[in-house]
């Protein structure tokens, strides 16, 4: 039997009570996914969105893991921004912008069976910020399917923090599907940050459709984990708008971190930024693939993207792929991408001083990914990320299956 | 102090330092002139342990310790300091957290308590005013955007925060106008002891108007072929260093 067969036999199995307990628009597009997901199949490194990552070989044997169909402790009271499963705006924004045609969505669409929903109405401002934090607790090994969908109405703003964390050692495997919808003259920032374990596998899939004169920053942290892939997918639908896609990665031992982006410039006169700053260590695998695509028509587009990244030992591997796609004959665009050892010079520069080399080098790579986080406008949460990348480099946030701090 | 014995070293395979002895006593200075490729820098980055730089024989002792078997930073809790030729850029580090990290690895390797938050900040403070060096600069990152004369300045306040025995200050006068050639002297010369050890390493005479030496030395081709008083610095700059090969 194929490995999507047994994913195809497990829908099977689950179907009835998947339908049982989500709401009528998941159910309706649950047999089609299940379709795309047998028509497509796991992608295979052949795949040019995924040939960073051996995708067949993480949903390996993992068709047997438990899939709890928990249902969150969410009302869904129209007061609240949050909600669960927002039947009106599950029915104007599911699936809208997500994409079947990619396997791992569409075998979400297919398994998930609740849907998180962020809802920030018309000219409504979020004085706070909103963090969702997903701590990954099982005492079995465990396969999970999430949704959320975040709508900000027109010149709403709001900023948002998921945060992704494990304090067990069990293996889970996750696909997540994020739906975004930014209204004209809307403001989000928004903030993912993983510092799981060594066994968590997630897939996470970031769709974002950006409206008129409206500005999204994304802000993707991966301090800590075991393999992830992060596909963030930004579709600029009305002019004038801006987005930026931000992120660093810390990885060592065996850890995979895989982050793969879109901005598409459907419209002229937008703007899109990207940085993403990767140090591997170790025995660790980065990948950066980030292709901004400029469509027909769509002039005085303005775009600049950086990738640079640090193998702090020689058994580490980092893969880089910036790419542009230009259909427009009047825009400015720019990618670069660099990756280097630490600087042997400032090293012994810091060893002169007395600095130990093991501090001079935490000290570098610090600095080295602290970049990403300076851009940050919400100074608590800066400090706060500054000082866990400094517990992280030096150690003390490893996680580790079977260290005493995870059990 | 230090007692350097018969040192051959190479850089990039190559053969630099063919046989140097020197020997520098407590409160000593030491001027070591010579053309350029003559092997003033190698010298200095040996003494220092620069991984770059290979020993291929000989033997460095530093208060009757062997230097060349501890690392960079070991060099460096013994007393060991050097004014970079060119000091070095590190954006994203800043000062106060890259001194904090010296002065308390010394501290540790000493067996003395490493300092408070509080008590660091204010000999950062008090050794910014002694060594006359804009507070600006010391709140930013690592060199990052400093002037020639700043990184300059910049290392005088690093050996002011690190109090060293044994000071070398590789070609500090390079890339130098007389007036901020004269402020780094100068404060060079404010942080010395009666015990405190420098090799200074020059080309020209200028430097050694501020910083008096007691003994000069010329390295010529990987080898100290003359060693005087200071008068010889006065007569190198007059004749050159052709007369000496001779």
């Amino acid at each position: 039997m194929s490995l999507e067969q047994s994913y195809i036999n497990l829908y099977q199995a689950k179907r009835e009570s998947l339908r049982a307990s989500s709401p009528e628009v998941m159910n309706t597009l649950r047999d089609e996914a299940i379709r795309m997901f047998a028509n497509k199949g796991f992608p295979t490194r052949k795949v040019e969105d995924y040939r960073y990552i051996d995708v067949p070989q993480a949903f390996e044997g993992k068709d047997g893991y438990t899939m709890p169909l928990p249902t969150l402790p969410l009302n869904a009271s129209k007061q609240g921004v949050i909600s669960l499963n927002d039947e009106a705006l599950l029915n104007r924004y599911y699936a809208k912008v997500a994409d079947n045609e990619d396997a791992i969505t569409a075998l979400n669409t297919a398994f998930s069976h609740e849907c998180i929903c962020i809802h920030v109405g018309k000219h409504q401002q979020l004085d706070r910020p909103i963090e969702l934090t997903d701590t990954f607790t099982s005492d079995e090994d465990q396969m999970e399917h999430k949704r959320i969908l975040i709508v900000l109405e027109e010149g709403a703003s709001a900023r948002i923090m998921l945060r992704y964390a494990a304090n067990n050692k069990m293996h889970i495997i996750t696909t997540q599907v994020v739906e975004v919808f930014v209204g004209d003259n809307a403001y989000l920032e928004m903030y993912e940050l993983e510092e799981t374990h060594t066994s968590c596998t997630r897939f996470n899939q970031v769709y974002m459709q950006v409206g008129r004169y409206a500005n999204v920053k994304h802000n993707n942290i991966t301090l800590f984990n075991g393999l992830t892939r992060n596909t963030i997918k930004a579709f600029l639908k009305g002019e004038y708008s801006e987005v930026s896609l931000n992120g660093c990665v810390m990885a060592n031992k065996s850890q995979v971190v895989d982050n793969n982006t879109l901005i598409r410039h459907e419209v002229p006169n937008c703007t899109s930024h990207e940085l993403y700053k990767y140090v591997v260590d170790e025995q660790a695998v980065g990948a950066f693939a980030g292709k901004v695509y400029v469509a027909e028509g769509a002039q005085n587009t303005v775009s600049d993207e950086v990738n640079q990244n640090i193998c702090a030992s020689n058994d580490a591997r980092m893969y880089t792929q910036p790419m542009l796609e230009i259909y427009a004959d009047d825009v400015k665009c720019s990618h670069g991408s660099t990756v280097g050892k630490l600087d042997e010079i400032a090293l012994f520069y810091m060893r002169q001083r007395g600095i130990p080399l093991a501090e001079a080098r935490m000290l570098l790579m610090q600095a080295f990914v602290g970049q990403v986080v300076d851009e940050i406008p919400i100074a608590p949460l800066r400090d706060r990320l500054h000082i866990m990348i400094e517990q992280r480099l030096k150690g003390e946030l490893d996680k580790c299956v079977g260290c005493a701090r995870c059990k | 102090m230090l007692e350097i014995k018969n040192l051959h070293a190479k850089v990039d395979g190559k053969e630099i330092l063919k046989g140097v002895d020197l020997t520098i006593h407590d409160g000593e200075i030491h001027a070591l002139m010579g053309t350029n490729g003559a092997g003033k820098s190698t010298l200095s980055n040996v003494i220092v342990g620069n991984p770059k730089y290979e020993v291929t024989q000989g033997t460095i002792t530093f208060n009757g310790k062997d230097l060349l078997a501890m690392s960079p930073e070991e060099r460096s809790h013994e007393g060991v300091f050097m004014s970079f030729q060119m000091p070095v850029e590190i954006p994203g580090v800043s000062m106060t957290n890259f001194m904090r990290a010296a002065v308390n690895a010394r501290r540790e390797a000493l067996g003395q308590e490493l300092l408070k938050a509080t008590d660091f900040l204010k000999l950062m403070h008090d050794t910014q005013k002694l060594v006359d060096i804009d507070k600006k600069l010391v709140s930013r990152s690592v060199n990052e955007g400093f002037s020639g004369g700043e990184k300059k300045r910049n290392e005088i306040f690093q050996m002011a925060m690190l109090q060293p025995t044994f000071c070398i200050l590789d070609e500090t006068d390079s890339g130098l106008d007389v007036d901020a050639l004269r402020v780094v002297a100068e404060g060079f010369n404010r942080l010395r002891t009666e015990q405190t050890s420098a090799l200074v390493i020059t080309h020209y005479q200028r430097l050694l108007d501020y910083i008096r030496p007691d003994i000069i030395h010329v390295l010529l081709d990987g080898k100290i072929v003359k060693t005087a008083g200071a008068e010889l610095a006065k007569e190198i700059e007059e004749r050159g260093f052709d007369w000496i090969k001779e």
